[in-house]
């Protein structure tokens, strides 16, 4: 095959590629509605649920000196002070829709958007 | 040409290469503070080099050393064990679609991009037992789209301008 044919191809590729993880994307995004509860939990383990129409505070404490500080305001929730050295889920926007989640890596936290009627139980294991 | 001892040198030689790549990138503030994961991967210039001018073999093993070594330079064992689901998986596609010989090297680059960061977020899925992460695949496969076809042009322009008998 000649380079100039295969040149064509990657261009082919790459954008029928962005578009297949645009679909995909919007499709997340978009089918998603607002979620009711917060779900908080460690190393896989769901620890607690909060409501999120009510305004919280609370501080989640991992092994070591973990710690990450869960914040409930409007609706809304989001992480503001975290011992991770990345500070990746402090930098997290705030979650509301079904389903979004504030994912710290170091200290194995996850905090999950879900419905009522939602299990705590992830829906696939790969 | 290509004798045994010379081969080993080379591949050594690759592998540090490799290495103060991997170092740089370490140095280099992250691209987008607020997602993990993104990066350049630019030891993979070398590897892509690699695939095409020694194939196979020689690829992987530069690049396992390369992600044992960075880790015990600069990482934790969580993280080796998400760059070892990655780099399988993206090898393997890379020589699949090498093999095939419909995509040159940016295209082929493009593919190992993205299914490195597959095979990461696939791995962390399952020793995080959450779904969730299934979301931040999105942003990384964009991430490996750009990052893979910077890379498979820089490597493009090595497999070009290296004379053959390296």
């Amino acid at each position: 095959m000649k380079s100039k044919q295969r040149v064509r191809n990657d261009v082919i590729f790459i954008v029928a590629l962005l578009a297949v993880i645009a679909i995909a994307g919007a499709c997340l995004y978009f089918l998603r509605g607002e979620g009711d509860t917060v779900t908080v939990s460690i190393d896989g383990k769901v620890v607690a649920t909060y409501p999120l129409d009510e305004d919280l505070v609370k501080d989640i404490h991992t092994e070591g000196d973990g710690l990450n500080r869960l914040i409930i305001r409007d609706g809304k929730a989001w992480v503001e002070k975290a011992s991770c050295p990345d500070g990746i889920c402090a930098a997290h926007k705030p979650i509301h829709r079904e389903g979004e989640s504030i994912i710290c890596l170091p200290n194995k936290v996850v905090i999950t958007v879900q419905t009522a009627d939602t299990t705590n139980e992830p829906d696939i294991v790969i | 040409m290509h004798n045994k001892v010379k081969d080993t040198a080379f591949l050594g030689l690759c592998v540090s290469l490799a290495l103060g790549l991997a170092y740089i990138e370490v140095l280099l503030p992250p691209l987008i503070a607020a997602v993990p994961g993104i990066k350049m991967g630019l030891p993979n210039i070398i590897l892509i080099f690699l695939l095409y001018r020694r194939g196979l073999p020689a690829a992987a093993t530069v690049s396992l050393l390369r992600m044992v070594l960075v880790t015990l330079l600069f990482g934790n064992w969580m993280a080796f064990l998400y760059s070892l689901a990655g780099g399988v998986l993206s090898m393997a596609v890379m020589v699949l679609l090498k093999r095939l010989n419909f995509l040159s090297v940016a295209g082929v680059s493009v593919a190992g991009g993205v299914t490195h960061n597959v095979g990461q977020i696939l791995m962390a899925m399952w020793m995080m037992n959450t779904a969730e992460l299934g979301y931040y695949l999105i942003v990384l496969a964009v991430s490996g789209t750009i990052a893979g076809l910077l890379i498979g042009l820089c490597g493009a322009l090595l497999i070009r301008r290296i004379p053959n008998k390296w």
